[in-house]
């Protein structure tokens, strides 16, 4: 028999539907693939008997002929998504054992589409981070190793149905980082855990870990998915999205967490697309823009050359490739860390020890909420909270939050003209570099490990659409992906344009376990 | 602009963030180097720019001032770390 965790989304669908496999039997392939998965630390709460459960029921309305969109189809939960009567801890300590009462819109709408829920997936904590290594509960380590320095692992050609099948013949055994922050949701699904995950994207949450371990994610348009339910970090630039295997499996998930809720103020009062539909339509006409800014000096020749072949794969399929102006890409990353701090420093006031989670008690009010934050935050959160504090205070609000949010318009702006010119995509690398190493980048200077979201934080600051695609790997046999940026509301454009590169650059072949 | 250790601590009691004195030294250092990374926003001419408030452009609804759900007393207090008589209970505040 097949091994039911190597289907993609898509084609488990079908087959649950041609019922040649059961939601059960597809279910427990996959609660046996995350209890042997353990050494990854992707999970950080297993729902067996939840997913049976699930999957139970699923195969009762398979049999009715009732089957919603994602019927039977066993999932991860990013643990920034409050699952009701499921221990919910954004990747932090200060959460303790809580246990929402309620349930997250996106999460609610994939199991009113039928889902199978297998358990809450690692992230770093409260998102923010780009390694999955601030997380409470220890970094996650990524499926794919890289190879030993002696193999040499370039593809034979790109393109080529070769992409990816080399079999190395040795691994260097050093642990791998997949990304951050929905770096459980990446791992898991690269070592097919699950069909596919929830994660969420604030600066590149979504994408970079996608990049760094083979996999697709799409961060949609702000405004797409309700973030009611989500634990906050910065609330103007929060959306969720899915990661999973292929382009596809991408546009199928992203039907189901999308829509209008009036639970949430910014979520917008649209129709969700056929984004599936989407997936086939192809490149032909489309103009490409190629933003001259994202050459940035000291970006390794292997993503310069990645960018250009995708450029390449593009126009091949039928697009037209124009070089773009973006002038104000330099300056995101630096009014994300100020814009993303104010709004964390804000949202994460709530986290008191009064209502939910831990306590750590004081002798009076402050000192309570003091020590307990103390105790619940690790030293990434804390360290962000207080530069929020710092740019919001009394002097300097004007100094450094007025002034970012004013170059944030100029940053939008930039897309806006892009786009009237007669744009429809811009593509672009996802990440400066492939994985690196847990460990790696614990230098004492937090800006070193900003850097990972260079390329992704424009689109979060300009509440754009964002797709990262496998393309290739690099010569130590990792996983490079690019970036798809599309107009607002336009992701459609963004899933055709993806399985294009999808198409050309070959499917990833993931690494076998060795966990 | 840089910040001293004093101001480490007050931005820490303003966050209600117990710092532990020997921590104040790497936590300044962090934050510098946060705050010298942002300083290159000092190139950018912002004058007439309006900053932005939505990112996408959209008025905010207003819901019905009316009740939606309540009743609930036994879920809004389940996660307390402390609570009696359907109240959160915490040290005391007024002398």
């Amino acid at each position: 028999m097949t091994d039911l965790t190597t289907f993609t989304l898509a084609e488990a669908r079908d087959a649950l539907r041609a019922r040649t496999i059961s939601a059960t039997e597809l279910t427990q392939a996959h609660v046996e693939a995350v209890a042997k998965a353990r050494a990854l630390n992707a999970f950080l709460l297993e729902t067996p008997e939840r997913a049976l459960a699930d999957a139970a029921r699923s195969d009762d309305r398979l049999a009715r002929g009732e089957a919603g969109p994602l019927e039977g189809i066993p999932l991860g939960i990013k643990d920034l998504f409050c699952t009701a009567g499921v221990r919910t801890t954004a990747g932090s300590r200060i959460l303790g054992e809580f246990t929402p009462p309620y349930e997250s819109t996106v999460t609610a709408q994939l199991w009113r589409d039928g889902a199978v829920m297998l358990g809450k997936l690692n992230n770093d904590e409260f998102a923010m981070g780009s390694s999955n290594e601030t997380s409470a509960f220890g970094p996650v380590v990524s499926p794919w190793r890289r190879a030993h320095p002696s193999v040499d692992a370039r593809p034979p050609h790109a393109g080529s149905d070769e992409v990816g099948r080399v079999a190395f013949a040795a691994y260097d055994d050093t642990k791998l980082v997949p990304g951050g922050s929905s770096g459980g949701s990446a791992a898991a699904v690269a070592a097919r855990l699950c069909l596919g995950a929830t994660a969420t994207d604030t600066g590149g949450s979504i994408r970079q870990p996608a990049a760094f371990t083979g996999t697709v994610g799409i961060k949609p348009t702000y405004g797409r998915c309700s973030r009611w339910g989500t634990v906050a970090f910065a609330s103007s630039l929060d959306q969720a999205g899915p990661i999973a295997r292929t382009v596809r499996d991408c546009a199928i998930l992203l039907g189901s967490m999308s829509g209008f809720d009036p639970k949430d103020s910014t979520s917008v009062d649209r129709a969700v697309p056929d984004f599936e539909a989407a997936v086939s339509r192809g490149v032909k006409g489309l103009r490409i823009g190629i933003p001259k800014e994202y050459r940035l000096p000291g970006t390794p020749d292997e993503i310069a050359a990645l960018w250009d072949q995708g450029a390449a794969w593009l126009r091949e399929a039928g697009a037209e490739i124009v070089e773009v102006s973006l002038p104000h890409t330099r300056y995101a990353l630096p009014a994300y860390y100020i814009v993303a701090p104010a709004e964390a420093s804000s949202n994460l006031a709530r986290y008191d020890g009064v209502r939910y989670g831990i306590r750590v008690p004081g002798r009076d009010v402050a000192s309570q909420y003091e020590a307990t934050r103390a105790e619940g935050f690790g030293r990434e959160v804390k360290r962000r909270i207080m530069i929020g504090t710092y740019v919001l205070s009394a002097g300097y609000y004007d100094a450094y939050y007025v002034r970012a949010q004013r170059i944030r318009t100029l940053i939008k702006r930039d897309f806006e003209e892009a786009y009237a010119a007669g744009i429809d995509a811009i593509l672009t690398p996802a990440t400066p570099s492939s994985a690196f190493a847990i460990g790696e980048k614990a230098s004492a200077d937090p800006v070193e490990m900003y850097l990972n979201d260079v390329f992704t934080v424009t689109v979060n600051m300009a509440g754009l659409p964002g797709i990262a695609v496998p393309a290739g790997l690099d010569s130590r046999g990792l996983p490079l992906g690019l970036q798809l940026i599309g107009r607002p509301f336009d992701e459609e454009t963004l899933f055709a344009a993806g399985a294009a590169i999808e198409a050309a650059a070959g499917r990833t072949v993931l690494p076998d376990a060795w966990w | 602009m840089s910040v001293d250790h004093t101001t480490v601590r007050r931005i820490a009691h303003l966050a209600r963030i117990a710092l532990d004195e020997a921590d104040v030294p790497q936590m300044g250092e962090e934050l510098n180097a946060i705050l010298t990374f942002v300083e290159q926003l000092n190139e950018v001419d912002v004058e007439g720019v309006e900053p932005m408030s939505s990112v996408v452009p959209m008025r905010l609804r207003l819901r019905d001032d009316a009740v939606t759900e309540g009743g609930n007393v036994a879920a809004v207090i389940g996660n307390a770390p402390r609570s009696e008589d359907g109240f959160f209970v915490v040290p005391k505040v007024v002398e």
